[in-house]
């Protein structure tokens, strides 16, 4: 377990280097996740070995927005009169985006089906 | 009574007391969240976000004070990124063939979750800064707050509306895509990682794994694109 954290943080302060090395707009855990992919195909028994580990972290990835998400509850409040027409817009916004991405995942999955 | 008024002294000087209150709150959003059947109205963040705040109301705490104990929790954030390559290693053969329609719903998604803020925007009669606040919405917020930076938005703004869009997302997804009939969860966890990054991705790991792997997928390459697509989507406009 411990050995796991060790090598998760690992993979993340070596994304963090990398980003900031490269100048890339991805964040340095999105490298990290990258990079662990790619020495999981190297090592299929550290996969199977660090599966537990990571979906226990995982199983409970919405408690880690909550510090954050506290954090807005002041800001809400001083958007005062914007804020029902950018509630309005991010709702429309959020369900037309993803029901074009969904048809656009399926469309193309489908095309390419038949074509292979 | 003064000795309750020493005890909260101590407590409130010390991360001990918001660390656990956040743990509980959350514990509590995921008890009513279990209880509901799962449903995700009944979405956990939302809940204990909700319960905190108004926690800090009734103790007159600030955010600062309440962040010095759940930092350790926020932390974590990075850590549980980097394990999203979990699922997706062990997804890596759907991935696979999944590459063409992954880049085409990218590019389709991306532009129009930037590109509706805009148009939309201007017919809900929003100032041009928050409106460029609200273009890079769907990005993980550390992305999201530099491109919103460099566009002339306000980054505080945007952490705000990016948290907002990802319980938004999180809460509809499971409605609406039962609502159409969609049963691959490949294309719904990648539309909802690309839609509401990590939160959106949270909720699809309490579905399905494949949906999880795939939202991860859609998160990390939607960071990627909206940082591209926002600056060339404002020449376009």
């Amino acid at each position: 377990m411990i050995y796991h954290l060790a090598l998760i943080l690992g993979f993340q302060l070596l994304g963090e280097v990398a980003t900031r090395t490269l100048g890339t707009p991805i964040p340095g855990p999105v490298i990290g996740m990258v990079l662990f992919v790619c020495v999981m195909i190297a090592s299929p028994k550290l996969a199977q070995d660090i599966r537990g580990t990571a979906m226990g972290l995982l199983a409970h990835l919405s408690l880690l927005f909550v510090p954050a998400g506290v954090g807005i509850v002041g800001h809400v409040t001083r958007l005062g009169h914007e804020l029902a027409p950018i509630l309005a817009v991010i709702v429309i916004s959020t369900v037309l985006s993803l029901i074009v991405a969904v048809y656009t995942f399926l469309l193309v999955a489908k095309w390419v089906d038949n074509d292979g | 009574m003064g000795e309750f008024t020493e005890i909260w002294t101590y407590l409130s000087s010390e991360p001990l007391w918001w660390l656990t209150a956040t743990l509980g709150a959350y514990c509590i959003g995921d008890l009513a969240f279990r209880a509901s059947g799962r449903r995700a109205l009944v979405n956990p963040v939302l809940i204990s976000v909700l319960i905190l705040a108004a926690l800090l109301f009734a103790t007159g705490t600030d955010y600062p004070t309440y962040f010095e104990g759940a930092k350790f929790i926020h932390f974590m954030l990075g850590p549980a990124t980097v394990c999203l390559a979990v699922p997706l290693y062990f997804h890596l053969g759907e991935v696979k063939r999944a590459l063409v329609p992954i880049a085409v719903a990218l590019l389709v998604g991306s532009f129009m979750a930037v590109g509706s803020v805009v148009v939309l925007g201007q017919a809900f009669g929003l100032s041009g800064e928050t409106i460029l606040s609200l273009m890079p919405k769907s990005a993980t917020a550390p992305v999201a707050m530099g491109i919103s930076e460099n566009i002339g938005g306000l980054p505080t703004l945007t952490a705000v509306l990016v948290i907002l869009t990802g319980i938004t997302g999180a809460i509809v997804v499971t409605p609406l895509m039962t609502l159409l009939g969609i049963k691959d969860f490949r294309a719904r966890g990648f539309a909802v990682g690309l839609t509401s990054h990590g939160i959106g991705t949270a909720r699809a790991l309490q579905v399905d794994e494949t949906a999880g792997a795939f939202a991860g997928i859609g998160m990390g390459l939607n960071a990627l694109a909206t940082a591209i697509l926002v600056p060339l989507i404002l020449v376009l406009f």
